[in-house]
């Protein structure tokens, strides 16, 4: 077991090293591609941690789509980040302010697993009992998203799809320009 | 015996991400990003047979179906300056 210890420990080293360089890099592009790293470090890691939803949404979304709609927005863009003229001490004080509490706060989190971690005993025993007779769904997991917190998952929709409104707004409307352009009206 | 095969392919990722880090040119780095989810789905198969539940070989297809989408994107951007509105643009020439 404790070697798994050490892969953790060596994935979450990789996401920090990997941060590091892309706060210090100035050419996006390369930028780009540590995050994808960044976030099949965060996948595999999320995988180790049992969380297997979670691993797949953040290699689709983290290393899949947002990779590609960066390289979108680069190529509508120039690759390299302009020289900060302003300084930086401010965000670092934030960032580490905000770490510390972060930090602090991690003493109240119950053990990975713990089946009498307060978010097991709440609501959850309810949706595991009732689940058949109230919704009627097989998979409880279903249920709890699309029935007990259905709210919760039309607001989710609602802000991915102002998302996509957003990025293609930005995006398609920058190709269509430059595509009428190559055909010889400007 | 996994997980010293575990133990190997986490020091292959950290020699990728040296090569990600300090990469000269580009395709290094386009490289190791390939490479780097090559070996995030090899880690995941591991770790799956590592905890006896071989079914996790599914997440690590389906990673690696990602891994080869990012990538395509990728080139594409190389070879054409943008995502693949070549295609488009020639049709819309054609009508």
């Amino acid at each position: 077991m404790s070697t798994w210890h050490l892969i953790n420990a060596g994935l979450l080293g990789f996401m920090v090293a990997v941060a590091i360089a892309v706060a210090a890099l100035r050419n996006l592009f390369a930028a780009v591609m540590l995050f994808a790293i960044y976030s099949l470090s965060a996948a595999t890691l999320f995988v180790a941690l049992d969380a297997v939803d979670v691993a797949f949404t953040e290699a689709a979304v983290g290393a899949g789509i947002s990779s590609i709609l960066m390289l979108a927005t680069l190529a509508a863009t120039d690759g390299r980040e302009k020289q900060h003229r302003h300084r930086r001490a401010l965000p670092l004080v934030l960032c580490l302010a905000l770490a510390v509490v972060l930090f602090a706060g991690l003493h109240d989190l119950a053990p990975v697993g713990d089946p009498a971690a307060p978010a097991h005993v709440h609501v959850a025993p309810r949706y595991l009992s009732e689940t058949a007779t109230e919704v009627g769904v097989p998979n409880v997991v279903t249920a709890v998203l699309a029935s007990y917190r259905g709210y919760d998952t039309l607001g989710e929709a609602v802000v991915i799809f102002t998302a996509g409104l957003g990025v293609t707004a930005l995006l398609g409307g920058h190709f269509r320009r430059r595509r009428s352009g190559k055909n010889g009206d400007v | 015996m996994i997980a010293a095969a575990a133990v190997v392919l986490v020091v292959s990722m950290a020699m990728v991400l040296v090569r990600a880090l300090r990469g000269p040119t580009l395709y290094d780095r386009i490289l190791a990003a390939n490479h780097m989810g090559s070996s995030a789905v090899l880690l995941i198969a591991v770790y799956g047979f590592f905890d006896g539940r071989p079914e996790f070989l599914d997440i690590a297809l389906a990673y690696a179906l990602i891994n080869f989408i990012a990538t395509i994107a990728v080139l594409k951007y190389f070879a054409y300056g943008d995502l693949g509105a070549a295609g488009v643009r020639e049709e819309r020439n054609d009508a």
